[in-house]
């Protein structure tokens, strides 16, 4: 019998007691692993859609609908066509203080017999865009040639495959790493291509003429403002000058966006210490409670020969090891929890929504673990500390 | 040789006087009975003796040690090394097999040993019973297991409080012919007892009333 099987032995051969402690510290990992990974996944999210959007302003037609429309088609994947002379991308570039502009152009896809899913797709300038094509590149290594067509990681096309938009047929040529965002559902294609599916969109009955007459038409101007100047204030001359045009700031878009998941933020985090408090209170009452059924046990260790410090370092090598296993259990539970479900929370949530990279979950889960294990020890030094100062001689009569 | 050796010893609880200076020397491997009535203070010197409690005056000399003046942890460390204990309730931990309640006195003292142990089991007849827990034990063979407990660190003094108060007269004969056995091989035994049968086993019985010794006879 070595240091430390006295106390797994009795953890062993109590099945029930250790069950339910394990049970007790699982829960307790469950919320805070859980929490942690929507709070952080929900963090990236709104990271991956920062640099994915790219941009310091959007300009859109001022008939489309509403930036919250707007922000929903990045976010939740809502579909949505406006339009607007695409003369706005060269005008913009006329007003100080703007560095670069790249166009796109929308179209939403028809759930019916033409197309093999209702997507958004979106027309980028490969030229000029710097806002998708950054992206692209990572898994495209050639051009993004016509009728080519890049999808985002949720629509379910494999590379190679065809998939018919109004009834013409584009090939899946990569496909985008996750955002967490409406993104994710979009396809990419080239404004050659855009074109032809507008054209065809046409004849399918679907209009994009905008009220000018002109079919050159853009849904949105992406702009980069050069260094030194204060976006506001291009963003104001971008309005003066330009007619039937908001210009929207990406940064006024992520901060309804990032203000939302600071709400959801403190309420998980709320929860998640209340959780942890009741639970840690309860933990302590049982440990307190278990010391005392054992009052007799831990006496009779003392008479043979235990001090009273080694008692207090058994209960909490008993405590640590409940914790460590429900540390595991919780973790484990949570983990097939979020990555199962993480579509569905994602949509529920209504926000960017990315897992957070391998090596963070794995540290976020070892975090977990180490910190159930430690705060079941903690619940249980109370009782240990009792434990140590009890009198053997005493607790044997009170335990008889 | 005197092993034990109490000077005008007192315990008082508030106004009760559980031991009233009370005297007494027992000699290395001398087998003494200590008997009384209950409320007389048998307890209360089985604790004393048995390092669980120090006496409110007087002195207690333990092999030379005055044990009485000892912290808490050299009360243990003395426990440990010299005083294997015995209690009428058996008192096993009851999660752990016969072999592994002596491997844990072991344990505690040096370095458990399981052959050791198992040898220790053989001496009380319980070798077959060695993986057996305590629920599966009878009174008797629980009781034999302690003494196997009590034996297996080799100490100077048995202290064994109504050892055979729970235990039916065959048992009550193989715990008093171990008793013989380890008194034969020079163990200082102190056993307290109502029975005049266990009693009559030892070489020496003192009696206690209300905390006094009122009789001290061979």
């Amino acid at each position: 019998m070595k240091n430390a099987p006295l106390p797994l032995k009795n953890l062993i051969r109590k099945p029930g007691r250790t069950t339910a402690l394990v049970l007790l510290t699982a829960f307790l990992a469950l919320a805070v692993f859980g929490g942690s990974v929507i709070i952080l996944s929900l963090r990236t999210g709104l990271r991956s859609l920062e640099a994915r959007l790219g941009a310091d302003i959007i300009l859109v037609p001022s008939e489309a609908q509403s930036k919250i429309s707007f922000q929903n088609m990045f976010l939740q994947g809502t579909t949505g066509a406006f339009y607007m002379d695409a003369a706005v991308t060269d005008k913009a570039m006329g007003v100080p203080g703007v560095e670069k502009t790249a166009p796109q152009t929308f179209l939403a896809s028809l759930k019916a017999d033409c197309c093999s899913v209702k997507i958004q797709v979106i027309g980028i300038d490969p030229e000029k865009d710097f806002t998708v094509q950054p992206w692209i590149a990572r898994s495209l290594t050639g051009e993004l040639g016509d009728m080519d067509v890049v999808t985002g990681c949720r629509v379910e096309a494999g590379i190679g495959e065809i998939i018919r938009i109004y009834d013409q047929r584009c090939k899946v040529v990569a496909r985008l790493e996750p955002t967490g965002t409406g993104l994710d559902t979009a396809v990419y294609c080239n404004m050659g291509t855009m074109n032809t599916l507008l054209a065809a969109a046409e004849a399918k009955g679907v209009s994009h003429k905008i009220s000018s007459g002109d079919d050159s038409v853009v849904s949105a101007v992406y702009v980069k403002v050069k260094d030194g100047y204060d976006i506001d204030t291009v963003n104001s001359a971008l309005t003066g000058k330009l007619r039937k045009v908001t210009a929207v700031r990406t940064r006024s878009m992520i901060t309804g966006v990032s203000d939302s998941l600071a709400g959801i933020s403190r309420t998980v985090t709320t929860m998640v210490i209340v959780i942890w408090a009741l639970a840690l209170i309860i933990l302590m009452l049982a440990y307190i409670l278990i010391v005392r059924e054992r009052s007799r046990e831990f006496a009779v260790l003392r008479l043979i020969g235990a001090s009273g410090n080694m008692l207090g370092r058994m209960a909490l090598t008993e405590s640590a090891v409940c914790g460590l296993a429900g540390g595991l259990v919780g973790t484990g539970l949570a983990a097939i929890g979020v990555f199962s479900f993480s579509a569905l929370i994602e949509s529920s949530l209504g926000l960017p929504y990315l897992l957070p990279d391998p090596g963070t979950l794995l540290l976020l889960a070892a975090g977990t673990v180490i910190l159930s294990a430690a705060v079941s020890a903690l619940a249980s030094a109370f009782a240990a500390w009792r434990l140590s100062r009890v009198n053997p001689g005493t607790a044997l009569r009170e335990g008889n | 040789m005197s092993l034990l050796e109490l000077k005008n010893i007192s315990k008082i609880y508030g106004d009760l006087k559980a031991l009233d200076n009370v005297s007494l020397h027992v000699d290395q491997g001398e087998w003494v009975a200590i008997m009384g009535p209950s409320g007389s203070g048998k307890s209360t010197m089985m604790n004393i003796i048995g390092c669980m409690d120090k006496p409110t005056k007087g002195e207690v000399l333990l092999d030379g040690v005055d044990i009485s003046k000892e912290s808490s942890k050299a009360l243990t460390d003395i426990r440990r090394d010299k005083i294997g204990l015995i209690f009428q309730q058996f008192h096993m931990v009851n999660y752990l097999t016969a072999v592994e309640n002596v491997m844990v006195s072991q344990y505690y003292h040096s370095m458990p040993d399981e052959k050791e142990a198992l040898e220790a089991l053989e001496r009380v007849g319980l070798r077959e019973r060695a993986r057996h827990l305590p629920s599966q034990l009878s009174g008797g063979e629980q009781q034999r297991v302690c003494v196997a407990r009590a034996l297996i660190n080799h100490p100077e003094l048995i202290l064994a409080d109504e050892p055979t108060g729970n235990l039916d007269e065959a048992n009550e004969n193989i715990v008093l012919d171990l008793f013989a056995q380890l008194h034969k091989e020079g163990t200082t035994l102190i056993v307290v007892t109502h029975d005049p049968e266990v009693a009559d086993a030892a070489q020496r019985t003192i009696v206690l009333e209300h905390g006094r010794i009122a009789d001290n006879r061979q």
